[in-house]
């Protein structure tokens, strides 16, 4: 009797400890991303000292190295936005469209083939996408369409657009596949046919899923750097057509960090340019869960 | 830790002293010398321009490894950083794309230290366009306005009627620097400049495209891409050591006071043509002979 209470308390204590670990670990790793956080604005914001915010945020020129510097961004986030918004209306499409297909057109064998290898499209590494747009996608576009250089907005957009094609495709297909079988059953009985059941009740029920799943491909897109380092052109102006070259957030301060004295304004300057970065993600981030809680699907019953 | 290795070092010769007495003034000696040895290894600290930034690495690197017993801690910052240090005591070799200037040499000798300037290298930038350009020759003033977005087109210069696409570096580095200073004359490149972030990325981009002029470093010139003659002088070692190419600036090693020791040993023989100058080449520079 003793004894099995006794093992009933080990096992109890034991129970208390994986719990602590595991607490450990989660806090552990918030601790960091917070620190991250905190140390970002730590070097961003002496940056303000030197020029106001609405300077920094609506300038239009970066010299961040001349005498007197120039620290203005806005040509840099027009055109974080610029391809983000392009990259979007080429990835969310194609994405969202063979999310479908693949969770009601194909066979389950087609299915079985075709999502890891769309997923594999996310495992290419950025570089090697960036290299691809460099080296073969740039001239060729220059090519056809006459252009003064294929290192432009386009180009950077068709290439983000690869990037989030699987991040949106995946967790879109993750959300149509799972929509309850019996509201399907049930509109086919109804006599609707395929697509209607497709457009008027898969969709719908699917929508908060699809929605979240897009907004983390674009911010995905924004966030990306290697990719907008090497075939966004990186022209520090506010584009006036698709073929302009551009200069987004990531590829200023991954180019320039390298050598910006530390602690210099310049440095500070690039920090700051990463807190406005990093607002825009975090952004995106609270929509997309604000999608995914609010207009949450649960079972058949809220339709 | 230095001091704790010494007096280990002279309790073990005080107990050999113990020992054979005839030996010992010949192992004090030795001790002495070994003393004297120790203080003079151990660390030489440089600090300055990120252009000088590569030759400082890439010397260092063959130097440490010959003497394994010094360290040699090397940063960037700037000359105005590598400055700085020299006047207020932190370094020992201060690195600098540009000669010291007087306000800094007045600062310099107020805290008791003579700054000694050594020429290490050259710098010498070369514009490039792609293979097929038909132009060869371009002057510095078609060069500053290229750069300013005033020439649009390669028919202002005598070419065929097809857009200058502008290819820049990034305003941090050493090359920009220069371009900034001997093309520009402080004026700012138009915004509208490509970006590149390497003088390899600038080469891949200029090979890529017709339209495309940009600069890199004497160094990084390659068959992909074709060298342009500045006011019809073609940039080489030659013309950089001469001279007569206007783009191309000598780059410098500053010691507070004449060197001693480690120090001198260091600079010796970086500028050795026969061992530390190979690496400038190896770096991307001109070397000095």
């Amino acid at each position: 009797m003793s004894k099995s209470s006794k093992t009933g308390k080990d096992r109890q204590n034991r129970e208390q400890i994986i719990r602590f670990l595991f607490f450990g670990v989660a806090l552990a790793s918030i601790t960091t991303l917070f620190l991250i956080a905190l140390f970002l604005f730590v070097e961003g914001i002496p940056i303000f000292k030197e020029v106001s915010v609405s300077d920094f945020v609506f300038g239009e020129y970066w010299y961040p190295t001349d005498d007197p510097p120039d620290f203005g961004i806005f040509p840099l986030i027009i055109a974080s936005i610029a391809v983000t918004v392009v990259s979007s209306a080429i990835s969310i499409p194609l994405g969202v469209l063979t999310a479908l297909y693949l969770a009601e057109g194909a066979s389950a064998r087609t299915r079985e083939w075709f999502k890891p290898v769309v997923e594999l499209l996310a495992a290419l590494p950025s570089v090697v996408i960036g290299f691809f747009g460099m080296v073969i996608v740039a001239p060729v576009l220059q090519e056809i369409l006459d252009i003064p250089t294929g290192l432009n907005l386009f180009n950077a957009s068709l290439m983000l657009a690869f990037m989030s094609i699987p991040t949106i495709c995946s967790l879109s297909e993750d959300a149509i596949f799972g929509v309850p079988g019996e509201l399907k059953e049930a509109s086919l009985a109804l006599g609707a046919t395929h697509w209607e059941t497709i457009s008027r009740v898969i969709l719908p029920a699917s929508i908060s899923g699809i929605c979240t799943a897009v907004i983390l491909g674009m911010s995905r897109a924004m966030g990306e750097t290697m990719v907008v380092l090497m075939v966004a052109g990186g022209a520090t102006m506010i584009p006036t057509s698709l073929f302009d070259p551009v200069r987004p957030m990531p590829a200023s301060i991954a180019a320039e960090m390298a050598e910006a004295p530390f602690q210099s304004e310049h440095y500070y300057a690039l920090f700051a340019i990463a807190i406005i970065l990093f607002l825009f993600t975090l952004a995106f981030n609270v929509i997309a869960e604000q999608f995914s809680h609010r207009y949450r699907q649960i079972g058949a019953a809220t339709l | 830790m230095i001091s704790a290795q010494l007096n280990l070092k002279s309790d073990k010769i005080t107990e050999e002293k113990m020992k054979i007495k005839g030996m010992a003034a010949p192992a004090f000696l030795v001790a002495a010398l070994f003393a004297a040895n120790m203080a003079w290894a151990g660390k030489i600290v440089i600090k300055g321009s990120t252009t000088v930034l590569p030759i400082a690495q890439k010397v260092s690197e063959a130097y440490m490894k010959q003497n394994p017993s010094i360290k040699i801690s090397i940063s960037g910052g700037g000359s105005g950083n590598g400055m700085k240090a020299l006047i207020d005591g932190s370094t020992d070799i201060a690195d600098s794309s540009r000669f010291i200037k007087g306000k800094e040499v007045s600062l310099a000798v107020k805290n008791g230290i003579y700054p000694v300037p050594f020429a290490v290298a050259y710098d010498c930038i070369v514009p490039v366009v792609h293979p097929t350009n038909a132009i060869v020759n371009i002057t510095m003033a078609q060069l500053k306005d290229i750069y300013m977005g005033k020439v649009k087109n390669w028919k202002e210069l005598g070419g065929p009627d097809r857009p200058v696409v502008v290819i820049s570096r990034d305003t941090s580095s050493g090359t920009y620097e220069v371009w900034h200073k001997k093309v520009m004359k402080k004026k700012r490149v138009y915004p509208g400049a490509l970006l590149q972030a390497s003088n390899g990325a600038v080469s891949q981009a200029v090979a890529k495209n017709k339209n495309a002029i940009g600069y890199i470093g004497i160094g990084y010139m390659s068959k992909d891409v074709k060298p342009l003659m500045v006011n019809r002088i073609v940039g080489s070692a030659a013309t950089t050591l001469n001279g007569t190419y206007p783009i191309s600036r000598p780059l410098f090693m500053f010691t507070p006071g004449w060197p001693k020791g480690e120090v001198l040993r260091f600079i010796n023989f970086l500028i050795n043509p026969e061992k530390g100058q190979k690496y400038v080449a190896e770096a991307g520079y001109v070397p000095l002979y």
